[in-house]
């Protein structure tokens, strides 16, 4: 590699940092005042791609050939952006401002999935390629290596906005209620200043500078419907390795970001003692590396101070109910029916394959409720766990050619390995850094699975995963599957049982003091990290237990089982079902499962109608689904 | 300002019965401050006196009861309407906005300028406190305990309010500073400001109240003059542990 070479990977870094900066500084912006995490922001981000689009082929036909069509495109996607945030902000968020921070992410994500749906319904599935900008076509040499003009342009961009929102933050009056709003939003609103009209424009400002980004970013890849997972993860990672709130934060991270990744590019393949290692492989999870160390040095981030750690409403006290002769029936009742399922149903042969996904995921949903409810601790990353449950016994048995049965014992003691490292690190932290963090272990698991061909067959991933013998013979009078199912059931029932009774026991009494007041347990002698890491420990085990079920009941495992969106599908299953009781991720599970197996399948909508459905329960029973029975419930009795 | 015979009192409180989730911490608070005037709400740590003029101020999730501001009943509005309607709040823990200067601190609280109560500026209010008119661009955060206490009150006055609620402005701060918090309350009186204080120093509520209100665990257990409390001591042990 050549010194122009390189650094024309610096300076493609550099354009790259910019747009990453846009949509971290508005993410940064709105969770500093409002104190939402706001999930929805990469589909701001995708819909101002798809805006910059539509209003960039309007007026190409009106300013043929010159650049101010492209600009004033761009100007009018950040516009039209920051308008919808402002709707999306007067109509949803508002309502849930005191809500726990759990269902605020809850809502946004459903805002996401709905403008995911909008965006397809709006502009179709294909890729919509995005214009050349005149003026701005083809390359700079940059010491005799090209260098595209455009991505010149674009680090330009990213500094002037910097000190665009700088002037703004100090030189304005509304800035400076920003300023304060993002210290003690309460005190703000105890001064007379507005608090509703305050938050609904610094969302629009948020949201239009994700639309910028959106905008600007349509020269370099087409509009389409993947920009919006990538887009929040790098979000969330730029304002959380910059400290949340922070805008230089945020601009220096992005900058580390990119340059780290043009590094690792430029590093090419190293050869050291023998082995080669592909640095340009690293570029997938770069930022997630970068994140995972920033966090264990500053767990603030690199500009954030302590007090801008999540400083939310109490959780909500979840109280178990006792359990009663009656509930003790129920359940029984309930798992007995289940197990005469195979019987029952045997003439319509699907019932018992879907309700092993159920039962997998519901133990999924399960291990996550345990460290997230009485825990307090929101895990981004779980589905590592269950995808190093899958991984790590598919691997073993098809190394050895064990029989399925010892997977039973290598994948929970897999999830529960992972665990014991990712937890060690993550119970350091809270709030929104410890989600962060786990979100990065997650990805490093993903692309280590994605990229390591050779044992876990990469992007392909394994297959001939079959349980073998008694447990994939088919009997007759069941269905196909009964012997695998009733084999899923009776782990799953047991795996739950043995997480209730954890809870009930001093050790569950333990991790909830250590969530309600940490100072207050650890002088009563309670070692609050040490508890919290143990209760890490508990559900990356019960995960893998899921992962190997599942794995075993589909015969084949692909990456996309440790992808943030299966680790995003557990949250949405747990907040459904509601974090205050204890059926509560086992309804929200099944829910779930059956609602995307079923719509998915007939209705080419199904995630704006799952978004929908969401935001129904979020805005009318915070509660969860299980919180809803019980009010029901409740009515029922008075 | 005039005082206008028949009017109703500026702040107005029956019945008050307040929560912090699903604890009870108010149990039927009755209150009143006259305009003009400066009542004293005392009460051992503990007693409720923040939480009464949180619920005041409409900074708190559940409120029972009636609370009236210039006659007008208010229990629900949020407090920004409590602050543009003219009722100024200054926290016990000071809440200063540490990342803002002086200037930007005094700037968060400005209000439009109002008829019927005195007209705040930051030259106004460095007559009033002329330590903080030598630190105009020093950050909040880097001031003295007692210089952000001075902030706090300075912050509130920019509002232009009619009555101050005034959370234990004595707190934690030097005899200097206590010493210059009252006359600057007799200031405020003077100018036609009513304040509503919580203290626990009956020193303090002594040399500016006119009456005192005793609060202990939620319950008003006395509400009389001052001097009237100063001639029943029995009281001042039960509840102040005087
Ligand atoms: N944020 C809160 N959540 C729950 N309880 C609170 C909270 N703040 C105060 N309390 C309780 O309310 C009671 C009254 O407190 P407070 O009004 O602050 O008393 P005071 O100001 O008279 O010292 C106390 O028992 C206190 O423990
Ligand atoms: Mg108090």
């Amino acid at each position: 590699m050549t010194s122009a070479s390189l650094l024309v990977q610096i300076l493609t870094g550099l354009a790259g940092a910019s747009t990453l900066f846009l949509t971290g500084a508005g993410l940064s912006l709105i969770f500093g005042v409002t104190r939402v995490v706001n999930f929805a922001h990469g589909s701001l981000f995708m819909v101002g791609a798809y805006l910059g689009w539509t209003a960039g082929e309007w007026l190409r036909a009106l300013l043929p050939g010159s650049a101010a069509g492209f600009w004033l495109a761009t100007l009018l996607a950040t516009l039209g952006v920051a308008a919808l945030g402002a709707l999306l902000e007067t109509l949803i968020l508002r309502r849930i401002y005191r809500a726990p921070e759990l269902f605020q992410l809850l809502a946004t994500f459903a805002v996401a999935l709905v403008l995911r749906d909008g965006c397809l319904w709006l502009w179709g599935a294909e890729d919509l390629l995005g214009p050349r900008v005149p003026g701005l076509t083809g390359a700079l040499s940059v010491l005799g290596v090209p260098f595209p003009r455009y991505d010149a342009a674009l680090i330009v961009i990213g500094p002037a906005v910097l000190g665009l929102m700088h002037l703004l933050l100090t030189r304005t009056h509304f800035g400076v209620l920003i300023r304060a709003a993002t210290q003690d939003r309460e005190m703000v609103s105890a001064l007379g200043v507005i608090e509703s009209r305050l938050f609904t424009s610094v969302f629009a400002i948020g949201a239009g500078l994700a639309g910028l980004a959106g905008a600007l970013q349509l020269p370099r890849e087409p509009a389409n419907l993947g920009l919006d997972l990538p887009a929040i993860s790098d979000a969330f990672v730029v304002v959380v390795i910059g400290g949340l709130g922070s805008l230089p934060g945020a601009f220096l991270a992005a900058l580390l970001i990119s340059l780290v990744k043009a590094g690792c590019v430029a590093l090419g393949t190293v050869e050291l003692g023998g082995y080669s290692f592909a640095f340009p492989r690293l570029t997938l999870v770069a930022e997630f590396i970068v994140m995972a160390i920033v966090l264990v040095v500053r767990p603030y981030g690199l500009m954030g101070r302590p007090e801008g750690a999540l400083r939310g409403p109490a959780a909500s006290p979840i109280r178990p109910e006792p359990e009663t002769p009656r509930s003790r029936a129920l359940w029984g009742l309930a798992i007995a029916a289940l197990a005469l399922l195979p019987w029952i149903a045997s003439a319509s042969p699907y019932t018992t394959v879907a309700l092993v996904d159920v039962f997998c995921f519901a133990l999924f949903a399960m291990s996550l409720f345990f460290i997230m409810g009485p825990g307090g601790m929101h895990s981004f990353g779980h589905a590592a766990y269950f995808g190093l449950g899958a991984y790590g016994a598919a691997i073993v048995l098809k190394a050895t050619g064990w029989s399925m049965m010892w997977g039973l014992l290598i994948g929970p003691l897999a999830g529960f390995v992972g665990a014991l490292i990712f937890g060690w690190f993550s119970v350091r932290l809270s709030g929104v850094y410890l989600a962060m963090l786990t979100l990065a272990f997650g990805q490093i698991v993903w692309s280590i699975i994605y990229q390591w061909d050779a044992v876990t067959g990469g992007s392909n991933g394994l297959t001939g995963l079959w349980p073998a013998g008694w447990l994939s013979t088919r009997y007759p009078g069941v269905t196909p599957n009964a012997a695998y199912y009733l084999l899923t059931l009776a782990c799953v029932g047991s795996a739950v049982l043995v997480l209730r009774r954890v809870l009930d026991a001093p050790f569950g009494l333990a991790v909830r003091a250590g969530r309600d007041s940490p100072l207050r347990a650890e002088s009563i002698g309670i070692n609050v990290h040490r508890i919290q890491w143990m209760a890490f420990c508990v559900a990356g085990t019960a995960a893998g237990l899921a992962g190997v079920l599942y794995a075993f009941s589909k015969g084949s495992i692909a990456p996309d089982l440790v992808h943030v969106g299966r680790s995003i599908d557990g949250l949405v299953m747990v907040l459904l079902g509601g974090v205050e009781s204890l059926a509560g991720p086992l309804i929200g599970a099944a829910a779930f499962t059956l609602l995307q197996d079923s719509a998915g399948r007939s209705f080419d909508y199904w995630r704006a109608a799952t978004g929908a459905a969401m935001l129904v329960v979020v805005l009318a029973f915070p509660q969860g689904l299980a919180g809803l029975a019980r009010s029901i419930r409740g009515r029922a009795k008075a | 300002m005039t005082r206008t015979a028949g009017a109703p009192p500026i702040v107005e409180v029956r019945g008050l019965r307040a929560w912090y989730g699903p604890a009870q911490i108010l149990f039927d608070i009755d209150l009143t401050l006259e305009r003009g005037s400066v009542v004293a709400l005392m009460g051992r740590n503990g007693a409720g006196k923040s939480t009464t003029f949180k619920a005041i101020m409409g900074l708190l999730g559940r409120v029972e009861g009636t609370i009236r501001f210039e006659g007008n009943d208010v229990r629900g509005r949020p407090a920004w309407h409590m602050a543009r309607a003219g009722l100024g709040y200054v926290p016990e823990d000071r809440r200063i906005f540490t990342e803002l200067t002086v200037m930007e601190n005094l700037a968060v609280g400005r209000q439009p300028r109002r008829d019927d109560a005195p007209f705040w500026t930051p030259e106004r209010v460095f007559e009033l406190f002329p330590n903080l008119g030598r630190m105009r661009d020093r950050r909040g955060g880097e001031m003295s305990g007692g210089e952000q206490q001075m902030l706090t009150v300075a912050r509130t006055l920019m509002g232009n309010p009619r009555a101050i609620l005034l959370d234990e402005p004595s707190e934690g701060v030097a005899p200097v500073i206590v010493e210059q918090m009252a006359s600057m309350i007799l200031d405020l009186k003077r100018e036609g400001l009513s304040v509503l204080l919580s203290e626990q120093d009956p020193g303090f509520a002594g040399a500016v109240s006119d009456r005192a209100c005793i609060l202990d665990r939620g319950q008003i257990r006395f509400d009389g003059t001052m001097q009237s409390l100063i001639a029943s001591p029995d009281i001042g042990h039960a509840y102040l542990g005087l």
